[in-house]
C-alpha cells in the first residue's frame, strides 16, 4: 500500500512541475516586459506588439489542444476568434452607455464571446465530428470561411423601430437618422472601446494555460488522448467518443473565441476579411514550431515568431516563406525514424548532463 | 433565358472544376492523401503560360505545352520532397505538410511575380456559339472547357483500365501491401499519379485563366479547394464522380451568385460540402472503408 | 444462470458466411478457450461478442441480459472487455494513464471540477491511482508506471492491454492470443497471471490461443471453430484428443 501511495504522488508530479515552469516563464516575460516599457526602453512598435502576442498565444494553445490532445487538425480556429471579435464588440458597443466601468464590461465581453464561439463549436462539432482526418479539416475550413463571408455580408444596426439585418447593403437595412449602425458589412464594426492592454491579455494568457494543463491532466483529457492514440480501443473501454471530441471542440473555440475578443478591443475597426484562412494557418504555423503537443512550445514558437520578422526587417518579406517551410521541415524531421531517433538520443543526452550537475549539485549541499 | 445563361455558365466552371476534381481524387485514391498544393500546382500552370505568352511571344499551344511540363515536373518534385519522406508518417503531418507546400508555392509566386494581378490573354480562341437571336451566348472558353473536360474523363479512364501502369495504380489503391507483392513499384506508380495530376492541373490553369482572365499568387487556392469539395461530392477516388461533382459545385455556386447572393457564394458551396459529408461521407460514386479489428 | 449464453450467432459479409450457428455457454468464474486454425472465424465472434461487429442473427445473453447488437460502449458498460490480436495500446500516453482511461466510468467528476481543480478532483485522482497501480501489480508493471505505453516490449504491453481491460471492471474478460510474441518463461508467467485474476478477482475468462501449451495449461473447457462452424466444444482433455480436431490442425 505505501509503495502505490508513493507511484501515485509520484505521478502529478512531471505534468505539474512542466506547468509551473510554463506559469513561471509568463510571468517573468510580463514583468520583463512590463518593466522595459514603463521605462520607455522599448519601442512603440513593439509596445503596439504586446497585445497581439498574448492574442497569437492564447490561440496557438487553443489549437494546439486540438491537434496535440484531440489529434485533429482544425483549420477553422480564426472562424471562431471572429465569433468571440465581434459578439464581444457588439457587446461592448450596446453598454458602453450603460456599464461605464471598463474592468466590469470587458471581462464580460470577454466571457460572452467566448460563449458565442462555443456556441458555434458545439452548432459545428455535433453534425461533423463523426468525420476524422483529412474531412475534418477540410469541413472545419469550410465552415470557417462560412462565418468570416457572412460576417462579412452581414448589415446589422437598430433604431427606435428595434433591430434591423440584412445581407445586401446598408441601404437596405433602411435605418431611421437615429439609428445606430454596428455591423457594416465588408467595413465590418468600428468603434469597439480599446479595453485591451497588455496586463489583461497576460491574464487571459495565464488562465488560458492552467486551463488547458488541467484539462490535459484530468479525466476528460485522458480520454480524449485515448482517443487520439486509439478510437478503436477507447471504445473498447467504454468511452463516448463524440462526446469528448465534442467538449475539446467547444473548450478550444471558447478560448478562441476569449482571444477574439482580446483582438477586437485593440482596435478602432474590426473586418471579418481578418479572419481569414492564412490566421488558421499562421496559428497552426505557431502550433508546429512549438511541438504537436507540446503547450509551452506554442507560446513561445507564438511570441518568436510574431516578433522575429519585426526585429529583422530584412526577413520580413519572406515571413510567410520561412512559416511554409517551417510547417514542410518539422513534419518531415518529426514523422522520420532517424532523425526522431536523433533528437531524442540528444534531448536524453542532454538532460542527463543536466540531471548530473544537479545531483552533484545536490550532493556538495549534503 | 438569364437562367439557361447562368445554367451554362455553372456548367462551364464547372467543367473546370472537375479536372482539377480529376488531380484530387487521383491522388487521394492512390496515395491516399489530400494534396492541398494541388490549386496552387494550377496557378504554377497559369504563370507559365503568361510569361510564355507575353514576354517570349510563344504561341498559346506551345506555352500550355510549356506549363504541362512544368506543372508535370512540379507535381513529381514535390512529391519527392515533401510526401515521400512521409509514407509511413500519420496523415495528420502529411495534410500539415501538403498545407506547407500549398503555402510554399502561394508565397513563392507573391515574392517572384508580386501581389498586383496580371491580366491573362486567353488561349481560347473558339468563336461564341449564339442561340435564339443571341439571347443564349456560350462562349469559346465555356465549350472548349467543357469539351476538353469530356476529353479528359474519358481518356483517363481508358488509361486506368487499358494499360499497365493504369491497372498498377488501381491496384496501389486498392491494397498498397498486396500491390507490391505482386511486384507493382509503388514509389513509381504514386510518382506517375502526381506527374498526371499535376498535368491535368496546368490544363485546368489554361482553362481558368482563360474563362477568369485575373491571375495572382492565389489564384489557385479557393478553385482547388472548391475542387475538392467536387471531388468529394463525386465521390472521392471516382473519375466520374469528380466530373459528376466538378459541374454540380459549378452549377450551385453560379446559381448562388446569380439567386442568393454574390458575397455568400463560396459559403453556399461549402455548405453544400457540410452537407454532402454529413448526410454521405462517400459521395455520389464513393464506397466505405472500414478499418480492421 | 451461465455468464455468458450464445446462441445460433452468426455473421455473413456480403455473400461470405464468415461465422455460422455458433453456440458458447460460459459458467461464471470459468477459464474458457475458443481455438481454431487461422481464419476459422474466432476473432469475428470476438468482434460481435463485444459490438464491433453486428451480428446477422443469433442472440448473446451476459448475465441474463439481452446485448445482442448493442454498441460496443454499451457492451463494455454491461460488463465485456477485451484485448486486442493486434495490440491497440494508447501508445503515447504513460502505462499508468493507459489503465486511469479504463478506469473512466467507474471513478467520475466533471471537467469543470477538473479545470478548476475542485477538492473532488484531487480525492478522486488518488483512488484512481491507487486502484489503477493495483491492476498494473497483477500484471507486474506497477515499476513501469511512468513509462510511455509504446515503449514496454512486446510481451509486457499485451500485459497492459490485459490490465487496462480488467479495470473496467468487466464480468467477461476476453483475451485475443495473450501468448502471441512471447517465449515459453513469459508465457508461463502469463498463465499464472490470468490465473490470479480469476482467483482474485472472480474473473471469466474466454480466450483465443494457438499457443497449446498455456489452452492446455489453464483451460478448463474449449470450443473448436474451423470454417466458421463449430467442430466441437467440451473439457479441454477431451478436445484436444479429438480425432477430428487434430485433423483440422494438422490437415488431412
Amino acid at each position: 500500500m505505501k509503495n502505490e501511495n508513493k507511484a501515485a504522488k509520484k505521478k502529478l508530479a512531471p505534468l505539474t512541475k512542466k506547468s509551473f515552469i510554463t506559469y513561471a516563464m509568463v510571468l517573468i516575460a510580463f514583468a520583463v516586459m512590463q518593466i522595459l516599457s514603463s521605462g520607455g526602453y522599448i519601442s512603440s512598435m513593439l509596445t503596439g506588439l504586446l497585445v497581439p502576442l498574448c492574442v497569437y498565444s492564447i490561440l496557438a494553445v487553443s489549437l494546439n489542444l486540438t491537434v496535440g490532445i484531440l489529434g485533429e487538425l482544425s483549420l477553422g480556429q480564426a472562424g471562431f476568434m471572429c465569433v468571440g471579435a465581434y459578439t464581444s464588440a457588439v457587446f461592448s458597443q450596446l453598454t458602453s452607455e450603460t456599464i461605464t466601468q471598463p474592468l466590469i464590461r470587458f471581462p464580460l465581453a470577454i466571457i460572452i464571446g467566448g460563449i458565442f464561439a462555443a456556441i458555434f463549436g458545439i452548432l459545428i462539432g455535433i453534425p461533423v465530428l463523426r468525420l476524422n482526418g483529412d474531412y475534418l479539416a477540410i469541413v472545419t475550413l469550410a465552415f470557417g470561411e462560412i462565418i468570416k463571408n457572412v460576417f462579412a455580408a452581414m448589415y446589422v444596426g437598430y433604431d427606435s423601430k428595434g433591430v434591423h439585418i440584412s445581407l445586401k447593403s446598408l441601404s437596405n437595412l433602411n435605418l431611421e437618422n437615429d439609428g445606430t449602425l454596428l455591423l457594416n458589412g465588408p467595413q465590418g464594426i468600428s468603434g469597439t472601446p480599446n479595453d485591451s492592454t497588455f496586463l489583461i491579455g497576460a491574464i487571459m494568457l495565464m488562465l488560458t494555460l492552467i486551463i488547458a494543463y488541467n484539462f490535459i491532466n484530468s479525466r476528460t483529457g485522458r480520454a480524449v488522448m485515448s482517443i487520439r492514440d486509439n478510437v478503436i480501443a477507447a471504445q473498447s473501454v467504454g468511452l463516448n467518443i463524440t462526446k469528448y471530441k465534442l467538449i475539446t471542440f467547444a473548450l478550444t473555440a471558447f478560448i478562441a473565441g476569449t482571444a477574439g475578443a482580446l483582438y477586437s478591443h485593440n482596435f478602432y475597426t474590426l473586418q471579418a476579411s481578418k479572419f481569414d484562412y492564412n490566421l488558421s494557418i499562421l496559428i497552426l504555423v505557431f502550433v508546429v514550431l512549438g511541438g504537436i503537443g507540446n503547450i509551452r512550445g506554442s507560446v513561445i514558437a507564438a511570441v518568436v515568431l510574431v516578433l522575429l520578422p519585426e526585429m529583422l526587417r530584412g526577413i520580413s518579406s519572406y515571413r510567410m516563406l520561412i512559416y511554409a517551410v517551417i510547417l514542410i521541415v518539422m513534419m518531415i524531421i518529426t514523422s522520420n525514424e532517424k532523425s526522431k531517433a536523433f533528437i531524442e538520443a540528444n534531448t536524453q543526452k542532454f538532460k542527463a548532463l543536466f540531471k548530473r550537475g544537479k545531483t552533484a549539485e545536490a550532493k556538495e549541499a549534503e | 433565358m438569364g437562367f439557361l445563361n447562368n445554367l451554362i455558365n455553372g456548367i462551364s466552371l464547372g467543367s473546370i472544376y472537375a479536372v482539377i476534381a480529376l488531380g484530387y481524387t487521383l491522388v487521394y485514391g492512390i496515395a491516399k492523401m489530400l494534396n492541398f498544393a494541388h490549386g496552387d500546382v494550377i496557378m504554377v500552370g497559369g504563370y507559365v503560360i503568361f510569361i510564355a505568352m507575353t514576354s517570349f511571344g510563344l504561341n498559346s499551344w506551345i506555352s500550355i505545352l510549356l506549363a504541362v511540363i512544368a506543372c508535370t515536373l512540379l507535381g513529381i518534385v514535390i512529391e519527392k520532397v515533401a510526401y515521400k519522406p512521409l509514407r509511413q508518417a500519420t496523415s495528420l503531418a502529411v495534410l500539415i505538410t501538403a498545407i506547407g507546400v500549398s503555402y510554399f508555392l502561394q508565397n513563392m509566386a507573391l515574392l517572384i511575380f508580386g501581389e498586383k494581378p496580371v491580366n491573362f490573354t486567353s488561349v481560347v480562341n473558339v468563336p461564341s456559339l449564339k442561340l435564339f437571336d443571341g439571347k443564349i451566348v456560350i462562349s469559346g472558353e465555356t465549350s472548349t472547357a467543357i469539351v476538353i473536360s469530356i476529353l479528359i474523363v474519358v481518356g483517363l479512364s481508358l488509361f486506368i483500365n487499358k494499360t499497365k501502369s493504369g491497372r498498377a495504380m488501381l491496384a496501389v489503391s486498392e491494397d498498397r501491401g498486396a500491390a507490391e507483392l505482386m511486384g507493382v513499384n509503388i514509389n513509381r506508380t504514386i510518382s506517375l499519379t502526381f506527374a498526371i495530376g499535376s498535368g491535368l492541373a496546368a490544363i485546368a490553369g489554361a482553362l481558368l485563366c482563360s474563362a477568369y482572365p485575373t491571375l495572382q499568387n492565389t489564384t489557385g487556392a479557393m478553385p482547388g479547394i472548391k475542387a475538392f469539395v467536387a471531388a468529394v461530392f463525386g465521390g472521392i477516388g471516382s473519375i466520374p464522380g469528380a466530373m459528376i461533382g466538378g459541374i454540380l459545385i459549378g452549377i450551385i455556386e453560379i446559381l448562388g451568385r446569380a439567386y442568393i447572393s454574390p458575397q455568400l457564394a463560396d459559403a453556399i458551396v461549402f455548405a453544400v460540402l457540410i452537407l454532402v459529408l454529413i448526410i454521405k461521407p462517400t459521395g455520389i460514386l464513393g464506397k466505405k472503408i472500414n478499418e480492421k479489428v | 444462470m451461465a455468464l455468458l449464453e450464445v446462441k445460433n450467432l452468426g455473421i455473413s459479409f456480403g455473400g461470405l458466411r464468415a461465422v455460422d450457428e455458433f453456440n458458447i455457454t460460459i459458467e461464471k468464474g470459468q477459464l474458457y478457450g475458443l481455438i481454431g486454425p487461422n481464419g476459422a472465424g474466432k476473432t469475428t465472434v470476438f468482434n460481435m461478442l463485444t459490438g464491433v461487429y453486428k451480428p446477422t442473427d443469433g442472440t448473446i445473453l451476459l448475465d441474463g441480459e439481452n446485448i445482442t447488437g448493442k454498441s460496443t460502449i454499451e457492451i463494455n458498460r454491461a460488463g465485456i472487455a477485451r484485448t486486442f490480436q493486434n495490440i491497440r495500446l494508447f501508445k503515447d500516453m504513460t502505462v499508468l494513464d493507459n489503465v486511469k482511461v479504463a478506469l473512466h466510468n467507474h471513478y467520475k467528476y466533471s471537467v469543470l471540477t477538473g479545470i478548476l481543480r475542485l477538492p473532488k478532483y484531487f480525492k478522486t485522482e488518488k483512488l484512481m491511482n491507487e486502484k489503477a497501480m493495483e491492476m498494473l501489480k497483477v500484471f507486474e508493471l506497477e515499476d513501469k508506471a511512468e513509462l510511455t505505453a509504446s515503449g514496454l516490449p512486446y510481451g509486457e504491453q499485451r500485459r497492459l492491454e490485459m490490465a487496462r481491460a480488467l479495470a473496467t471492471e468487466p464480468k467477461l474478460l476476453l483475451l485475443d492470443e495473450p501468448a502471441a510474441g512471447m517465449n515459453p518463461n513469459e508465457t508461463a508467467e502469463l498463465m499464472d497471471m490470468i490465473r490470479l485474476v480469476r482467483d482474485k478477482f472472480g474473473m471469466t475468462v474466454l480466450l483465443i490461443e494457438h499457443d497449446m501449451s498455456l489452452v492446455s495449461g489453464i483451460c478448463e473447457k474449449l470450443t473448436v471453430l474451423n470454417f466458421g462452424q463449430m467442430l466441437c466444444e467440451g473439457k479441454t482433455e477431451n478436445v484436444l484428443s479429438d480425432p477430428d480436431v487434430i485433423k483440422a490442425y494438422l490437415g488431412d
